[in-house]
């Protein structure tokens, strides 16, 4: 029984185990001397829940459109950040005309629905064009190639935005209906994150229901299972991966709306840093896997938003926010560690990387 | 490109390096003089002028040649034959997200030479390059306008970091160096490392803006608990910091020092950290993205809804109003007093900032810019000497004496006395407050 | 219409809005306005109008390309049609512009953009401009296609030289001795207008290598290998080698301080891809945050020396292998985490790495002992002070770098044919395989790391050292992705690649300052074209090419070739 610990595992796997057990061990004594030393109140912690909630909800609509990509043609659309930010920062130019006619106010639902059909219709132009233009050709081809055409293409995206409307920032106009916050049951939510988070779901379980239920959906599926034997099947595989970048593209748009409810300002560079957080969110749940994305998504919307004062500020380590981007990562490094293909593990479709 | 057209070009310019080499006199020699005539270019186009290498500092004077004038001056002369432009550089942040402030700058300097029309009987030429508000960039830029001998003196740079490794490369090419945004300490302190010859600025320093806002705080609106938030630039994290002990000095408390991204959108978790000390007022001194989302954030985390926020100059911009939306309410800024800009700000300078570049001032170093040029030009005509046959030379040490020299020069930004070491600002700063609706800000103190 | 017409129609429309859409974009985007203040030919026409027509002309040739029409004059008309409704964009452009004021949404639709499109007309009838170029530049494109191979390649390799040299005439005038008054320097003021080339020496430019190319073409090409040095004559290589030699330790004396200090950030980045060289490359292992250990290496060698902090105050030479140590342990902590992940999951966390150390460069709570946002100033240089007097601080670190650039250079060199690097290739081309062959792949992947790592710790340490300070803000993600982007053009694994994608991704920008900020969308596009037509990169390793280029009738000579002496006598 012994020697057959001592051959399965190596000194490697030892090491890293330790790496592992002495981070996880950091954040939790963190954890326990935040914790009893008292410096946040119960509200305050509930309050950054619901702040870590409502963000983890527009990571995961990002994500999901990675968590598609990947799971049908195994890469990394590196330029999904930029059709996320395309989607808002064409559809501002609606919300600043219909604010200056009035009639954003007046009628703040239907105002709200043309502005995320027109980031949708937007983002997910963005989005199949990318896959016919840069993708489609280099379907064949080792995975650094995509890799590479989909920074480049991202580089393009955002400069070409930058060039069109200008490299200033814009910003959303208050919607007076949705300012302020709402008593639900003794606690405050301010009313845009409760829009954020209930806007997430809703999508979430649409993009559900179309894979789950139309046709289009189980196209999506089959061929993300073994892309040679639907195309035996009769499955138009062009055309559903085509589909896969439109839906993740208009999950973008959509996000999009609900990040500007959240933080109203648009410039070209918005879309980079939230896209590589939903790529860690993926990553973290399993890439490849959609309920993964949105459970990483809301995992690491949550450290972010806790992390630091839970983990951190007990250690005595000043300006502890400073730091939430790095701890998250390496909160996603100590669950790699011991789950090496994320929370959720990748989708089992066994091609060889 | 194939490897054909890369080796046919390779050839060729190894073919003319060659050449190059063999020409009389082409190469090295630290004997060479630093700053040679400006050749005969008669267009006024964004080409710059033809430079020569630029060695040591301590140089021979230029051998003249035909001229009745003979250069005595320790680092040399720039030579203008009639017709000629003075050459006049700047080195601004014109790209990345600090752009406003280089753009504005040089917006600034264009009013400038438009109202100054000639100096000495020559037109200017304007041109530059981008410091990129980094160190590397601050070096490239250098480098590249060190190369030029043509340039008289350097309007710049926007960014203190890229001073510090910018200027030492100016100085040693002989240039004469104004800024009109540097802030940090260390550029002007006598003996210090990154103080070198040649180097002025117009820009009040940090510990100026950083004392006047613990001030007003203290003081003016009563208040003992502060907070700050810098977002990791130099410039922040440096007021912040003066912020802070002027506050302590006073008497206040400091219940925490954030630190957060410039790009970073969702603040809310920083906020209700901070709202744990029950700070009175929160003082972040950074920029308009993410300042607006603070201000904004700010009114819905709980604990902080009747906090004071106030910010710094690098928030007096329309676009607060609109990033932040009605929140800006009651936003104080601590920023330059605009106010004793005297009347010729708001009736000529102003409108012809509309007219030329069709916006209003984008930032706030617009008029220090200008300032900058003047005193610039003012020193130009001060030490030039015009020759017999019409050229026009300009002693180099002369004129960085001349800056250093400068006395109650009444410019845009104040009356402006020059220190040996280059401190030129009159420095005034004021707390303007936000109102819905109102741009610019109204002036509460002093 | 017989079908052949109607499917000229088709295309020409179709094509020609997309390119219309092109320049329009370009337009939009600024690029034409921006360019617009370089002649490439002086009075004649200007890098913006070039920008705004070429789509035009690419149009009509791709218009043709695809309906395969041979017959001149419908393929001119096609020529026509095409450009005709690209124009129609822009003319669409012009009309909407007069109506309503663009800015709002597009702060580049100004009226300098309007007279520039419609080369100064005004309206109405600007709006027919458009239209008459497009149709000309249609026929242009069209008839470019309709040209023989032969004539065509060399009119299209004329007028790029002429181009490129109008566009970089600038640059010829900051080399210190083209401004001395002299022959040299009349020749060149002659060849050079004001701005971009004059016409007379535009046009013998262009016939000139017009003829040498159309010359060249016709010949047939000898089936020779590609070139390898050990067949070269000795005497030869050492003749070539000591030229070099002397042309390299020359050259900041002979291109001034600018272009010596373009050099040296060519030289930096060189040195950092090289290593990555290593680990994308040869071991294949995708490190997205290589800025980690550059960061590392500068803040070591800060730490070291800067008497600010106090802590050591070592001197550079002191310091430099401490630094180096530094990287290399950093890269095998940052390899044993990632022993176990794959592609994408290593992609991830390396770059978490990378923003990991930034991070912890810029934060308050390592400020006492790294400097925090004002990072760390008074980092030694390798000299002292009285040799600066001498020689200045670009020349002096050119220097440096290019003993760097050669030590890393030959290291790199023999790792790839030395066991290690085998090994690593294997790692690469399958890692079950490779592990099942006996490889240890642990010490493999974590010697992989550690080289690369140390590299960039070397060209961190020298970039410290040259700009006197380290600040954290020169650390982020896009030096990581701008080191893979040049491996990647240069050609992976491959030194020449590597040199190569140097000096286009970090050489020319310098050069065409005045355009930095369209520099990344023009870096992206070409990263994208690359992918899709050369994904090999602009000299790949021998290897990769024919990877990449599996299935393509190739390299059947190639490995006669290899074979001939080989196997001269049967065995």
């Amino acid at each position: 029984m012994l020697r057959n610990w001592r051959q399965r595992v190596s000194l490697t796997d030892v090491i890293v185990w330790a790496i592992g057990v002495v981070l996880a061990a950091g954040v939790i004594y963190g954890t326990i001397v935040t914790l009893r030393a008292e410096i946040y109140a119960g509200r305050t912690w509930i309050d950054l829940t619901i702040t870590g909630l409502a963000l983890g909800g527009v990571y995961a609509l990002i994500a999901l459109g990675y968590t598609l990509v990947y799971g049908i043609l195994k890469m990394i659309n590196f330029a999904h950040g930029e059709v996320f930010m395309s989607g808002p920062f064409t559809a501002v130019f609606l919300a600043i005309y219909l604010d200056n006619i009035g009639f954003l106010n007046t009628h703040p639902i239907i105002s709200l629905l043309m502005i995320t059909i027109l980031s949708a219709t937007v983002a997910t132009t963005i989005a199949v064009l990318l896959e016919r233009i840069a993708y489609k050709p280099l379907r064949g081809a080792p995975r650094l190639v995509p890799l590479i055409t989909a920074i480049g293409a991202s580089f393009f995206l955002q400069y070409t935005f930058r060039g069109l409307y200008g490299s200033g920032i814009k910003a959303y106009p208050e919607i007076d209906v949705l300012q302020g916050s709402w008593e639900i049951a003794g606690i405050s939510i301010v009313k845009t994150q409760a829009v954020s988070i209930v806007g997430a779901v809703l999508m979430m379980l649409v993009i559900w229901g179309i894979s789950r239920f139309t046709r289009v959906g189980k196209a999506m599926r089959a061929v993300s299972e073994d892309q040679e034997v639907s195309a035996l099947m009769g499955i138009d595989v062009d055309r559903t991966i085509m589909n896969t970048f439109a839906l993740g593209g208009a999950a973008a748009g959509v996000a999009g709306i609900l990040y500007v409810l959240l933080f109203p300002i648009v410039n070209f560079f918005m879309g980079f840093i939230p896209g590589l957080k939903a790529f860690t969110a993926a990553v973290l749940g399993g890439i490849g896997n959609p309920i993964g994305a949105f459970l990483g998504a809301m995992v690491l919307g949550l450290i972010e938003a806790i992390g630091p004062s839970l983990f951190l500020t007990g250690l005595g380590i000043p300006a502890p926010y400073q730091l939430k981007d790095a701890l998250a990562f390496v909160i996603l490094v100590l669950i790699l560690i011991f789950r090496p293909t994320g929370i959720l593990g990748e989708r089992i479709s066994r091609t060889k990387a | 490109m194939n490897k054909k057209i890369f080796t046919l070009l390779s050839l060729l310019v190894l073919a003319s390096m060659i050449l190059a080499a063999c020409a009389p006199a082409a190469t090295e020699a630290p004997a060479e003089p630093a700053a040679t005539e400006a050749p005969a270019e008669p267009e006024e186009s964004a080409a710059t002028e033809a430079p020569a290498p630029t060695e040591a500092p301590a140089e021979p004077e230029a051998p003249s040649g035909d001229m009745a004038y003979e250069c005595s001056d320790e680092i040399g002369c720039v030579d203008i034959a009639p017709g000629d432009p003075v050459h006049i550089a700047y080195a601004l942040v014109l790209s990345t997200a600090d752009e406003t402030l280089g753009v504005d700058s040089r917006n600034g300097i264009e009013i400038a030479v438009e109202d100054r029309g000639q100096i000495a009987g020559h037109a200017i030429l304007l041109d530059g390059e981008d410091e990129q508000c980094s160190a590397e960039g601050g070096q490239a830029a250098a480098a590249k306008l060190a190369a030029d001998p043509s340039i008289v003196a350097v309007i710049g740079t926007s960014c203190s970091s890229a001073a510090r490794v910018a200027v030492p490369l100016l100085s040693q090419a002989g240039f004469t160096i104004i800024s009109p945004s540097n802030t940090a300490l260390d550029l002007t302190i006598a003996g210090n490392e990154n103080q070198h010859p040649g180097y002025a600025r117009t820009a009040h320093s940090d510990s100026v803006q950083g004392k006047a806002a613990a001030e007003f705080v203290y003081n003016e609106l009563g208040l003992r608990k502060a907070a700050t938030i810098h977002d990791g630039s130099l410039y922040a994290e440096q007021l912040q910091g003066v912020f802070a002990e002027e506050f302590q000095a006073l008497g206040g408390e400091i219940t925490g020092q954030e630190a957060v991204d410039p790009n970073q959108t969702d603040f809310i978790s920083v906020l209700t950290s901070i709202a744990a000390g029950e700070p009175e007022i929160i003082y972040y001194p950074i920029f308009i993205a993410a300042g607006s989302l603070i201000t904004r954030q700010a009114k819905d985390t709980t604990g902080l809804e009747d906090v004071v926020l106030m910010g710094a100059d690098g928030m007096f911009s329309p676009d607060v109003m609109e990033g932040a939306g009605d929140a800006v309410e009651g936003l104080y800024v601590s920023s330059p007093d605009f106010t004793v800009f005297g009347d010729a700000y708001e009736t000529d300078f102003v409108p012809k900032y509309e007219e030329m570049f069709g916006t209003g001032p984008l930032s706030i170093f617009h008029a220090h810019a200008y300032d900058a040029f003047m005193i610039a030009a003012d020193a130009i005509e001060k030490v030039a000497v015009q020759d017999a046959d019409g050229t026009l030379h300009i002693p180099r040490q002369a004129l960085r004496d001349a800056v250093y020299a400068t006395e109650n020069h009444v410019g845009m930004t104040g009356n402006l006395t020059c220190t040996p070491t280059g401190d030129c600002a009159d420095p005034h700063i004021a707390v303007y407050e936000y109102h819905a609706g109102e741009f610019p800000p109204e002036k509460v103190w002093p | 219409m017989t079908e052949k017409q109607s499917s000229l129609w088709k295309t020409a429309i179709s094509v020609g809005l997309v390119v219309g859409g092109i320049s329009l974009l370009l337009s939009l985007v600024g690029m034409v306005a921006a360019f617009n203040e370089r002649d490439i030919i002086t009075g004649a026409f200007t890098m913006g109008q070039l920008l705004l027509f070429s789509p035009l002309i690419v149009g009509g040739y791709a218009a043709l390309l695809r309906s395969q029409e041979k017959s001149l004059v419908r393929g001119l008309f096609g020529g026509v049609l095409t450009g005709f409704f690209g124009g129609l964009v822009l003319t669409a452009l012009l009309v909407i512009g007069q109506q309503a004021d663009l800015r709002l949404m597009f702060p580049n639709a100004s009226p300098e953009l309007y007279s520039i499109i419609s080369f100064g007309v005004e309206p109405p009838l600007s709006y027919v401009v458009p239209l008459i170029y497009g149709a000309i530049f249609g026929i242009i494109g069209a008839g470019l296609e309709l040209l023989p191979t032969r004539v065509r390649s060399a009119v299209l390799t004329a007028s790029l030289w002429v181009i490129v040299l109008g566009l970089f005439r600038d640059m010829f005038f900051l080399i210190p001795v083209l401004t001395r008054p002299g022959p040299i320097t009349t020749i060149f003021r002659w060849i050079f207008g004001p701005s971009g080339l004059s016409v007379p020496a535009a046009i013998i430019l262009f016939v000139t290598v017009f003829g040498i190319n159309f010359w060249r073409f016709g010949r047939p090409k000898p089936a020779t290998p590609r070139r390898g040095f050990s067949e070269q004559n000795r005497t030869v290589r050492w003749i070539v080698i000591a030229i070099a030699s002397v042309i390299l330790l020359l050259l900041p004396q002979v291109l001034g301080i600018f272009f010596t200090e373009v050099l040296d950030n060519v030289g930096i980045y060189l040195i950092m891809a090289l290593g990555l060289n290593i680990v994308v490359g040869y071991a294949g292992l995708l490190d997205l945050g290589y800025v980690a250990f550059f960061a590392i290496g500068a803040y070591t060698m800060g730490v070291l020396t800067s008497p600010e902090l106090g802590f050591f105050n070592l001197n550079f030479w002191a310091a430099l292998p401490f630094a180096l140590l530094a990287t290399t342990l950093s890269g095998v902590i940052l390899g044993l985490p990632v022993l176990r992940m794959r592609g994408d999951y290593l992609a991830i966390v390396t770059l978490g790495f990378g923003e990991i150390v930034r991070i912890l460069a810029l934060s308050e709570w390592l400020r006492p002992y790294i400097g925090g946002t004002q990072g760390i100033q008074q980092i030694a240089i390798p000299v002292s002070d009285y040799i600066l007097e001498i020689l200045n601080t670009q020349a002096l670190f050119y220097y440096l770098i290019l003993a760097g650039c050669l030590v890393v250079g030959f290291i790199a060199w023999r790792l790839k044919d030395s066991r290690l690097g085998r090994s690593w290739i294997a790692l690469r081309e399958d890692e079950d395989v490779a592990q099942a062959m006996g490889l240890n792949t642990v010490t493999t992947k974590l010697l992989a790391f550690a080289t690369g790592a140390t590299f960039a710790g070397l060209s961190g340490a020298i970039f410290a050292s040259k700009l006197n300070s380290a600040y954290p803000h020169s650390f982020d993600l896009m030096v990581s992705i701008f080191v893979l982007c040049i491996i990647i053009i240069g050609g992976m694994g491959s030194i020449p690649g590597a040199i190569l994608g140097s000096f286009f991704l970090i050489g020319l920008p310098e050069l065409l300052r005045g355009f930095s900020e369209f520099r990344l969308l023009v870096v992206g596009a070409v990263m994208v074209a690359m992918m899709l037509i050369k994904p090999e990169g602009l000299w790949p390793e021998e290897r990769r090419r024919l990877e990449l280029h599996e299935g393509e009738s190739e390299p059947a000579e190639v490995v006669e070739e290899e074979f001939a002496p080989v196997g001269s006598s049967p065995d």
